[in-house]
């Protein structure tokens, strides 16, 4: 039985699994369902002036017949008075006093419009707040949101702001629709963060409807770009917390959120550099019991690993993510394919034959169809393991090097050293 | 069925024409084949899934809210849980979710007639196919048996002692549950091994051995003590287990196949259906069916067991006999079909009159009256009628007789509990019998429209007699 509790720059909580600020942490009736479910934190709906909505909110990216695949939405913060947000959050804060209670806020970068808000989210007795530097719709247009997060200068300076007024914990959520992340990250670190949670949405357009022309979604017969969401953004999300985590000058805890659906994509989260993560479209889409399997499921995890703590396993692969010219040019590793378990579907071979390097062949022997690599043209890309549909028909395996390992800029300075 | 049946492999020895009537001399380097053939014809049937398929198969669940499968399970798995552990890779979660509710868990994905449950109850029925509960569950339950896991813990030993008889379904799944509440638990089984009709009377090439031994194991690493070769009234007396027990479980089942009450019935070559499955069960495989003509009487699970596995046997040709019609057969639908699969005839509306022998004392034939339904009876069935006049012989060598099963009476009234026609009866809330101490579960209390003669329906009431027991036996110390 591990410990699945975490501290979250000063931030207690029984275990890793926060809900992200979004419509399923709208209201008090919610989040109290959620911590009754056994979800850790919640980190509420964005706080500020409250907006009107658009009907409809929401789209879906389906692929090949696996629905959900990516989910897209034109919602805002939220649309319910101030007053009643705060009251929920001290009746919910009271009801489960161990469980975080994060406020996310929102206002115009104005100094006195944050220490105001900061002051009363924090009378109501929340764990730590989350600034959204990070809504891609419908605040971005009035100079907040993403259009803060865009700008390093705007993340630091509102973070100080922040940080001069807050008691508690103040964690940056930022955005990714940035040329680089790391930027914003850094800024909030100099602006006082202790914390930074990524990613928000991305700009995103889910689709056209070929019937009617109409987006999707569409209100009325018009569109607007809304923010992406959902599995296909966790490569996107893993990433980048994987870069703020290995630079140095962002050295504040991390809360990882994008794509998470299920115990795993939450332990590579952790294993990247995050000390807990957020979740959102995987409750849209199942409901709040499914943080059950995920808490059972880690658990199990750390068991077979023989880690005590979830605490020990945050940031562990963090140290061999790398920059690109510091990849090891010798280390080769080619296809094998295995014709015993090969259900000869051909797919390798089209592959790499079109797209890759024209090195699978087909033949026959004794009338039976086999597939075979030839090692000799095999550049180890990968893309036929990646093609095969059956586990363990190819593996790829390393052939030692007779040659000493060299990165590329081990290679360039070699080059120019001997140049000179 | 189809893609799933392993051919059978009947005999395929040669068979010399003998001057033993019904025996088959064999030439001797045949032999070793055929008891090999015989031995493949009783391995598990069913393959199971793929790492890929199970994967693939648990993605298409939906993982409802308030899912029917689960209330279609009389054990209350939950189902989308389980599943949704496989989809994500934690195996070790997946099994325990399944093991939690049903502690037989590993049989019953194999025996549970799931089209009548789970799979019957899947939303997907009314849009593409329902999910493969049964193979899920055995996919997850195979894993803790390879991987060797203990799931569950005894709980802390609250100095009571609690005596079950019957180590079936109904009595192993009372004293999981008992043993993880703590209670010290003795099973008094009268066979050489437990797991009750899990280990006697389903089928191997269904229900192989190995998974019911690894049941019961999980069940005795709980700290529950299975006395086995124990009779309760011969080897140890009602009146000691009454008086050195806090409470007892009557998980006993029923007896043998009774008499069809006709002539002929000692003859060599009639078989109680029961005992015919329990041989291929226990020994090696006998060569004696082998070239055979066999009929079976009844036309329940029982006798499709009996007769599948005559079939695989050896036996030339198989038929089963029965009173009533398909539409009264009380066999589950998959078990009809895949007796057809095995070339089972059925003769409907056939009831035996006489089984014929020679003078050395074997069956040779059997003498049948056609039927016709008449009036219902009080339980609502149909009464079957003989036609007048309409007798024949069928030529066969063994007959089967799979009418159904005795009680054990004596051993109920060795006890004093009230029953009816051997049926014991219980109040249904508390499953307490006539006699405050003494509580009933499983195929003991089923009869008399009362409850279903599942695996699965006993393993529930296993566990309702254990948290039973957990009310009854705390009470004295809750004074309002």
């Amino acid at each position: 039985m591990a410990d699945l509790q975490i501290n979250l720059a000063g931030i207690q909580s029984p275990n890793p699994f926060w809900l992200a600020s979004a419509p399923p942490t709208n209201s008090g009736y919610q989040v109290q369902r959620a911590f009754e479910a056994g979800w850790g934190g919640a980190v509420w709906k964005t706080l500020g002036e409250p907006i009107l909505n658009v009907s409809s909110r929401f789209a879906a990216v389906s692929y090949n017949g696996q629905r959900v695949a990516g989910f897209n939405n034109i919602e805002l913060i939220t649309d319910r008075p101030l007053e009643v947000n705060l009251q929920e959050i001290y009746e919910t804060k009271k009801k489960f006093p161990n469980h975080a209670i994060i406020a996310s806020l929102m206002v115009e970068p104005k100094q006195e419009k944050w220490h105001e808000i900061v002051k009363r989210v924090e009378d109501v007795g929340v764990d730590g707040l989350e600034l959204n530097f990070g809504c891609p719709h419908g605040m971005a247009e009035r100079g907040m949101g993403s259009a803060s997060g865009q700008v390093p200068e705007l993340v630091e300076k509102q973070t100080y702001w922040v940080k001069e007024a807050a008691r508690t914990p103040v964690i940056v959520k930022l955005t990714p629709n940035i040329t680089d992340i790391t930027v914003t990250a850094e800024a909030a670190t100099r602006g006082g963060a202790d914390a930074i949670s990524m990613i928000n949405t991305i700009n995103s357009l889910a689709g056209v409807d070929l019937d009617t022309w109409n987006t999707v979604p569409h209100v009325a017969g018009k569109g607007a770009h809304g923010g992406y969401c959902g599995p296909a953004v966790k490569p996107i999300a893993l990433n980048m917390v994987a870069e703020c985590a290995r630079n140095p000058l962002v050295n504040v805890p991390i809360s990882g959120i994008g794509g998470i659906s299920n115990w795993q994509d939450a332990a590579e989260f952790i294993l990247m550099g995050a000390t807990g993560v957020q979740v959102c479209t995987a409750a849209m889409h199942h409901g709040f019991s499914i943080v059950e399997d995920m808490i059972d499921g880690l658990n199990n995890y750390l068991d077979d690993k023989g880690l005590a703590s979830v605490m020990d396993l945050v940031g562990r692969s963090v140290l061999r993510y790398s920059n690109w010219g510091d990849l090891d040019l010798n280390y080769k590793i080619v296809a094998e394919i295995n014709n015993d378990i090969c259900i000869n579907c051909n797919k390798c071979h089209i592959a790499c034959e079109d797209t890759s390097h024209q090195c699978i062949d087909l033949y026959t022997e004794d009338g039976r169809p086999m597939l075979k690599v030839r090692e000799e043209d095999c550049v180890g890309c990968n893309l036929c393991s990646i093609v095969c549909p059956v586990e363990s028909a190819i593996t790829m395996v390393e052939r030692k090097s007779t040659i000493p390992p060299m990165t590329w800029n081990q290679r360039q300075a070699l080059i120019s050293s001997l140049a000179k | 069925m189809s893609g799933e049946s392993k051919a059978i492999g009947l005999v395929i020895g040669v068979r010399k024409k003998c001057s033993h009537e019904g025996d088959v001399e064999m030439v001797p380097n045949q032999e070793n084949a055929m008891t090999m053939q015989l031995r493949r014809n009783f391995m598990e049937l069913k393959s199971k899934m793929t790492k890929n398929e199970a994967i693939e198969e648990a993605n298409r669940c939906l993982y409802c809210y308030d899912a029917p499968c689960i209330k279609a399970c009389p054990t209350s798995i939950q189902i989308p849980n389980f599943i949704k552990k496989i989809a994500s890779g934690n195996m070790k979660g997946s099994a325990t979710t399944i093991l939690e509710a049903n502690p037989i868990g590993a049989s019953c994905a194999r025996v549970c007639p799931t089209e009548e449950l789970c799979e019957g109850a899947c939303v997907l029925n009314s849009s593409t196919k329902p999910i493969k509960i049964g193979e899920l569950q055995r996919y997850a339950t195979d894993w803790a048996m390879e991987s060797n896991a203990q799931l569950f813990k005894p709980g802390q030993n609250n100095g009571q002692k609690v005596a079950i008889i019957g180590a079936g379904p109904a009595g192993l799944s009372a004293a999981r549950e008992l043993g993880r509440l703590g209670y010290q638990v003795t099973i008094y089984e009268a066979e050489a091994k437990a797991g009750g009709l899990g280990s006697y009377g389903i089928v191997a090439f269904r229900l192989p051995n190995e998974v019911v031994d690894w049941e019961v194991e999980q069940i005795e690493q709980l700290g529950v003590t299975i006395q086995t070769n124990t009779t309760v009234g011969v080897d140890i007396s009602v009146d000691e287990i009454l008086a050195q027990y806090d409470s007892i479980i009557l998980a006993v089942g029923m007896g043998a196949v009774p008499n069809l009450g006709i002539e002929g019935e000692d003859l060599e070559g009639v078989h109680d259906a029961i005992e015919f499955v329990r041989k291929t069960k226990m020994g090696p495989l006998t060569n004696d069916v082998v070239g055979k003509k066999v009929a079976v009487i009844g036309a329940g699970n029982t006798a499709i067991d009996g007769a599948t596995s005559a079939v695989r046997l050896g036996a030339e040709h198989v038929q089963i006999l029965y009173r009533r019609t398909q539409k009264e057969m009380t066999a589950y639908k998959f078990e009809y079909e895949f007796a057809k699969q095995d070339g089972v005839e059925f003769k409907w509306l056939t009831a035996p009159k006489k089984i014929i022998g020679n003078e050395a004392g074997k069956v040779t034939g059997i003498e049948c009256v056609k039927m016709k339904l008449g009036e219902a009876g009080p339980d609502g069935r149909q009464r079957p009628e003989e036609v007048q006049g309409s007798n024949f012989i069928i030529e066969v060598d063994a007959v089967i007789k799979a009418i159904g099963q005795t009680r054990f009476v004596s051993l109920i009234e060795a006890f004093s509990l009230a029953h009816t026609n051997g049926v014991v009866d219980i109040d249904e809330t508390t499953m307490q019998t006539s006699k405050d101490k003494v509580f009933a579960c499983g195929d003991v209390v089923f009869g008399n429209g009362q409850g279903e003669a599942m695996v699965v329906t006993a393993v529930q009431q296993g566990k309702d007699a254990a948290y039973k027991i957990h009310e009854h036996l705390r009470k004295p110390s809750e004074i309002a």
